[in-house]
């Protein structure tokens, strides 16, 4: 099937099989390779984009249900205000070790401040608990998660 | 694939050694390089870390792998101290795995050694590549190199009539002998170590520019999906392969003696044609195998004698004239390691050459395996190394590589082979199932006089180098020889005790278990002698460092304080890889519910803090590290195979269970000691003494989550 997909405010087309993931054509068709796969089963967060502007798994998401919708991944987050106020934030904190799982942690941590813009921290917990970063960076993404909140209400 | 001995030279094992707490890089120097050699007498290479160019440019070549602990940054402040430039100046190069170019440095990472193996030779070739260069600057002006200094990348002339850069003279440098033996700065002139560090890789990270293995992608590369054998020494029997072919995107089926590999344009027509072969398996000889089976003789070992690790003093006798003995036995269940990224390798064979593209944590033991695997020199095999997300001792092995280079033997183009999660936590190389028996007589004080430990699991060492095994694994008793407490009669017994489960490294190594068992029962000894655990360990203990980072834990934490009904506080002292390490856990543990760990104070002394930033980070990600392995990790098998698949049967902790975590670090100048194992290797005692506070119950055997309300 062809689809017509808007990622990060670029147009791309592609020709897949409709069932086939968002996270496969992101990384494998289309070479977007900032988001990453971690389970393939919903569980650990690390494919998280954004379908217009909510956190979707792109590893369940199949690629004809993202057609017509505005794609968000890690190499776009900085195009919103919140986004850019986020990816500051996590420097300021030095959350990330590895780093693999922090695209993921990014864009559901974007989500959760633009549906909440003063979380507080059990809100942040249930916001974030679908990420799983076996680094344990936990502490200090909740830091930055609190870090981007103050900055984004200053 | 998994159970092959690797055969290693003796320098070879010299240097990973260091893995088990063995004598460390004493006297270790980078090997000068001759002048100018490389780049066309374009660049000054000092030595093989360094390269200076005429812009000005210094490239820093990481002879270890980053995997999120943070080495890149410590490495470059090592570096940056003596060299007198920015940590942040270094332009980045991951090199190939090469076991001649670092000379005695190995190109291994893990057991918490880059620290301790990089500390003197790193900042003396970094002082010697200052000093030809504040030398060549001399020469320029004519004057003494001691009438010049430099300063972030520029040297001076003490009288500020002139400078030069780096750049300037680098080529001149170049055209010397490099000097040797340059003196290292004085702790007190300090202007990098010591202080905080933001990573330098967190940029890229941060943008999700960073490249892992998993992100390669090569003109004409097919991506593959594996399905191994699900019972352990199990044989593919039969596969059809024109389910698979059938599936829109695949291009090959690849059968293997032991499992079977779906090729495609990308990952998901893979998995798609993988699932729909059926392939019929040879179940073998262990497809009855189950938990209890291999469990049993484990825990059946320790109560016989084993072979003897340690002795001092007679401990029968010591027993005999005890005023009271307490005995206990602890089991650690098997773990996986489960990175965040799957495991995965690109690899092109080409009949005379082989190319692998990978993360892994010793590239040049990786290019000597495939080497031997594939029958081709060493020369023709090139290891191309990247960022990992997530070792944790997984990637010390090169199963997943001669796994890659098994099917792309049998394709014509560089196949990218992707694990699955469920392949990833099925076919891992397993911390090892380990039971400890300790039995300690009290004396009058109720202090322990004698002290009898035996130690039962699977020997890495033994499978890895079998030529220097001597019937106990080295690796195995580390934390249990030497204790940090004064017991005058000791004796330490191993048993080497395999089962079909292949086992490796995982992030805290033997120490990490001896820290259990030890730590546990040293708790238990203080109940029976009805002593406060802080107290009772104090008065054990006779180096200073060790009651000062206890005394600081508890002190921070506020020990003893009086706590809400349902919680408690737990500590845990370890000194390993040449680190002090003192923990005090909080927990909440109401009946039936799984315990919450609401808070965890650290206290460290790891000699001279190279980047404070950093351990703290370690610290915190350590502990949840550990957290994880002790409340929920465990891996099980019945009718041979692995039980668990992914994250909801495999249990890992999430943000809503995840304590604040509180680090307090110990000014020192003692040499520095490994960061990456100490978090997690003392946060599992901590926590189980923490819930016997809270609850009353020990628990002995893990995982506590599951074992605490049976
Ligand atoms: S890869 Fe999608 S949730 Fe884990
Ligand atoms: S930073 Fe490594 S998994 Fe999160």
């Amino acid at each position: 099937m062809d689809y017509r997909l808007r990622i990060d405010g670029q147009d791309h087309a592609v020709s897949v099989p409709e069932d086939m993931p968002l996270l496969w054509v992101l990384r494998d068709v289309l070479g977007l390779t900032g988001t990453k796969f971690g389970c393939g089963a919903g569980l650990c967060g690390a494919c998280t984009v954004h379908l217009d502007g909510a956190a979707a798994r792109s590893c369940l998401t199949p690629v004809s249900m993202a057609t017509g919708k505005e794609i968000v991944t890690i190499a776009g987050l900085s195009s919103t205000r919140v986004g850019r106020a986020v990816q500051g934030a996590w420097l300021a904190q030095d959350v990330v070790q590895c780093g693999y799982c922090q695209p993921g942690q990014m864009l559901s941590a974007a989500a959760l401040l633009t549906d909440n813009s003063d979380p507080s921290d059990d809100e942040i917990d249930a916001g974030m608990s679908g990420n799983i970063c076996r680094c344990g960076t936990y502490q200090r993404i909740r830091a930055a998660i609190r870090h981007a909140a103050d900055e984004l209400s200053a | 694939m998994t159970g092959k001995a690797v055969q290693m030279g003796r320098r070879e094992i010299l240097k990973t050694g260091a893995l088990a707490g063995a004598a460390l890089a004493i006297g270790i120097a980078l090997p000068a390089r001759a002048a100018g050699a490389d780049k066309g007498g374009q660049a000054f290479l000092p030595h093989a870390v360094l390269a200076i160019m005429p812009d000005g440019t210094v490239t820093l070549y990481l002879p270890k792998t980053e995997m999120g602990q943070g080495v890149h940054t410590a490495i470059a402040m090592l570096i940056a101290e003596e060299l007198e430039v920015a940590p942040s100046a270094f332009s980045i190069d991951i090199p190939p795995g090469d076991s001649v170019r670092f000379g005695d440095i190995s190109q291994s990472t893990g057991g918490s050694t880059s620290m301790r193996e990089l500390w003197a030779p790193l900042r003396q070739a970094a002082a010697d590549t200052r000093m030809a260069l504040v030398m060549a600057a001399a020469r320029k002006w004519g004057v003494k190199a001691t009438d010049c200094r430099a300063r972030d990348g520029v040297i001076h002339r003490l009288d500020e009539t002139s400078r030069l850069t780096y750049g300037e003279v680098c080529l001149d440098a170049a055209a010397w002998p490099l000097p040797a033996g340059t003196a290292l700065k004085s702790p007190d002139d300090y202007r990098v170590l010591g202080k905080d560090q933001v990573r330098l890789d967190g940029e890229a990270k941060v943008k999700g520019t960073a490249q892992f293995g998993i992100d390669v992608r090569l003109p004409g590369m097919l991506t593959a999906a594996l399905q191994q054998s699900p019972v352990f020494g199990g044989a593919l029997r039969k596969v059809e392969e024109g389910a698979a072919l059938a599936v829109a995107g695949v291009r090959q089926v690849v059968a293997l003696d032991d499992a079977v590999a779906v090729l495609a344009d990308n990952y998901w027509s893979a998995q798609q044609g993988l699932a729909a072969l059926e392939p019929g398996w040879d179940e073998g000889p262990h497809a009855q195998l189950d938990q209890s089976a291999i469990v049993e003789p484990i825990v059946t070992a320790v109560s016989g004698p084993g072979t003897e690790a340690f002795n001092q003093g007679d401990v029968a006798e010591a027993m005999k004239a005890s005023r009271q003995t307490v005995e206990a036995v602890y089991q650690q269940a098997f773990q996986a390691h489960a990175a965040m990224e799957p495991g995965n390798c690109v690899a092109h064979f080409t009949g005379n050459a082989c190319e692998i593209w990978t993360g892994t944590q010793i590239p040049s033991a990786v290019r000597k395996q495939v080497a031997s695997a594939t029958g081709l020199p060493v020369e023709a095999v090139t290891v191309h190394n990247f960022l990992l997300g997530g070792g944790f001792g997984r990637r010390l092995e090169a199963d997943m590589v001669l796994r890659t280079v098994q099917i792309a033997r049998r394709a014509s183009v560089p196949v990218k082979l992707v694990w699955s999660r469920e392949e990833d936590v099925r076919h891992d190389l397993y911390r090892p199932y380990y039971a400890d028996r300790l039995v300690a007589g009290l004396g009058e004080d109720r202090k322990p006089v004698a002290w009898r430990h035996h130690i039962a699991g699977s020997s890495i060492m033994a499978r890895l180098y079998p030529r220097y095994y001597k019937g106990v694994d080295g690796d195995a008793v580390e934390g249990a020889k030497t204790i940090p407490y004064t017991v005058p009669s000791r004796r330490l017994e191993w048993t080497r005790q395999e089962s079909a489960v292949p086992t490796s490294w995982w992030r805290g190594v033997g120490g990490l278990r001896s820290a259990f068992a030890v730590e546990s029962f040293i708790d238990e000894l203080a109940v029976a002698a009805k002593s406060d655990p802080v107290a009772y360990r104090r008065d054990l203990l006779r180096d200073p460092r060790a009651v000062a980072v206890l005394d600081l834990a508890a002190e921070r934490a506020g020990w003893g304080r009086r706590l809400p009904e349902g919680q408690g506080q737990g500590v845990a002292l370890i000194h390993l890889w040449d680190t002090y390490m003192a923990q005090v856990v909080e927990v909440e543990a109401r009946e039936n519910e799984q315990p919450r760990v609401l808070r965890v104070v650290v206290a460290v002394d790891c000699g001279q803090p190279v980047n404070p930033a950093g351990i703290r980070a370690q610290v915190e990600g350590g502990v949840v590290f550990g957290l994880s392995a002790t409340l929920f990790g465990e891996i099980t098998v019945a009718g041979g195979q692995v039980q668990q698949s992914n994250f909801h049967d495999y249990r890992v902790l999430r943000m809503n269970e995840a304590p604040l975590v509180e680090t307090h670090i110990v000014d020192s100048r003692e040499a520095p000691g490994g960061m990456g194992e100490p978090p997690t290797a003392a946060v599992g005692p901590a926590l189980a003494n923490a819930v016997f506070a809270a609850t009353g119950r020990r628990v002995r055997t893990l995982p506590l989550a599951r074992n605490l309300w049976v």
